[in-house]
């Protein structure tokens, strides 16, 4: 039991790990601030509560189990209102988002 | 760097990581006031302050050579000074041969509250906090008396306006205003666990009073000011700024006339231990109230001057 329970954990946060990650090679990559946004914005909702499940797996101790529910139950609410609002007020300030197909140094439309 | 934007999100990301160290050298207390003040409330407070000034710095008039060469003469001087200092983590440092000892082996019997920094703070150091609950009382009647003037004239106009603008702005920050609402009693809740659970674990005045009014702030943020000036009553806040203060000068006078010295808890009743107890959760609730009022004080005026000059410039175009 102790064992498929540690290797549940180890699969969350490892999960966890990867998800942040790849949302920081996103916020590096992706060509414009909406993308950029949108890389972070959905993985570190997941990858946060992946690592919280991951830990929740870890431990016996009711009080902390509902320490770190309770901010699982914050994050979900907060991370997406956060870009929510980054974005609207990015195209606030009339930042508009990248549409149209650009072309690369070759002349070759990507 | 000129963007003033910019500076004053670094600095609020410099307490976020002066923080985390504070936690990896097991100073959760400290960590937890950087957290709070450093990276949350003043660099929102600053990027009020930036709203007001204008985004960019000025082109300066003058050299900043004679700056550089004073920061530099300063830093020398500070480092020179660390050479005599003892090795860091040594066991030999005069903190640890002195006070530490004596706070660790007997705060438990004289104080009797598990967090050893709660009760050095508010007890053993409780002059020293009284003064630092004086000098934010004292920038809290500063920025009033800056800019507390002069804007009062708007604001029963500003009340007539004020449903049809709130309706058109109802749709607009839909999602922000509901999950906000949702959020604001918790924050409450939140600040009042560390305000009470301040002598077991990590938490006091200083931070519950933050977060009280980080909370407010949130409020006043997403559903305007006038609304927000609506629900809160501003002479009730700054009469609690002031009751803060003067709850936690009672409680050292009460214990002079009890015959003790000024904020010698032992004498507050009749069991030393007890008046401990009482003394630190009546001089916590002091601190917290005038944080949090002169807090939401200090934001009010801030963001009202912004208006105030808005409504200049207006009158000015016409």
């Amino acid at each position: 039991m102790e064992f498929i329970l540690d290797m549940l954990s180890a699969l969350c946060l490892l999960l966890g790990s990867f998800l942040c990650l790849s949302g920081g090679v996103g916020i590096i990559r992706f060509p414009d601030f909406y993308t950029r946004m949108h890389a972070v914005g959905v993985t570190d909702t997941l990858a946060a509560s992946m690592i919280l499940i991951g830990l929740m797996l870890q431990n016996t101790e009711v009080l902390v189990l509902l320490k770190l529910v309770m901010i699982l139950v914050m994050t979900l609410f907060i991370s997406p209102t956060a870009s929510h609002a980054l974005a609207k007020a990015a195209l606030h300030n009339n930042l508009i988002p990248l549409t149209h197909t650009k072309k690369n140094k070759k002349g070759v439309e990507s | 760097m000129r963007d003033l934007f910019a500076v004053a999100m670094l600095s609020g990301i410099y307490g976020l990581l002066s923080a985390s160290f504070f936690v990896a050298m097991d100073a959760v207390d400290v960590a937890f006031t950087e957290a709070s003040v450093g990276a949350g409330i003043s660099t929102l407070l600053m990027l009020t302050a930036v709203t007001m000034t204008g985004r960019s710095e000025d082109t300066g008039r003058h050299k900043p050579i004679w700056a550089l060469v004073v920061v530099f003469i300063t830093g020398g001087l500070l480092i020179y000074g660390t050479l005599d200092m003892p090795h860091f983590g040594s066991s030999q440092a005069p903190i640890h041969l002195h006070v530490a000892p004596r706070y660790i082996n007997d705060s438990m019997q004289e104080i009797g509250i598990p967090n050893i920094v709660t009760s050095v703070l508010a007890s053993y150091r409780a002059f020293d906090t009284f003064g630092e609950v004086l000098v934010i009382f004292t920038a809290g009647i500063g920025v009033l008396g800056l800019l507390g003037m002069a804007k009062r004239r708007k604001e029963d106009e500003d009340n007539d306006n004020l449903d049809s603008k709130n309706k058109l702005m109802h749709e607009q920050y839909l999602i922000l205003r509901i999950v906000t609402k949702m959020l604001i009693p918790f924050i409450l809740l939140f600040a009042l666990y560390v305000q009470f659970h301040g002598d077991f674990g990590p938490g006091g005045g200083f931070q519950a009073g933050v977060i009280f009014a980080s909370a407010i702030i949130l409020y006043a943020m997403v559903f305007g000011l006038s609304t927000a000036r609506r629900v809160i009553n501003q002479t009730f806040v700054k009469l609690l700024a002031a009751v803060g203060v003067l709850l936690y000068g009672f409680v050292g006078l009460v214990s002079i006339f009890k015959g003790g010295n000024f904020l010698d808890y032992n004498f507050l009743v009749n069991d030393p231990v007890a008046g401990q107890h009482l003394g630190i959760l009546l001089v916590e609730l002091g601190v917290g109230f005038t944080v949090a009022a002169v807090m939401v004080i200090i934001f009010f005026n801030f963001a009202g001057r912004r208006k105030y000059l808005q409504n200049l410039n207006d009158k000015g175009n016409q």
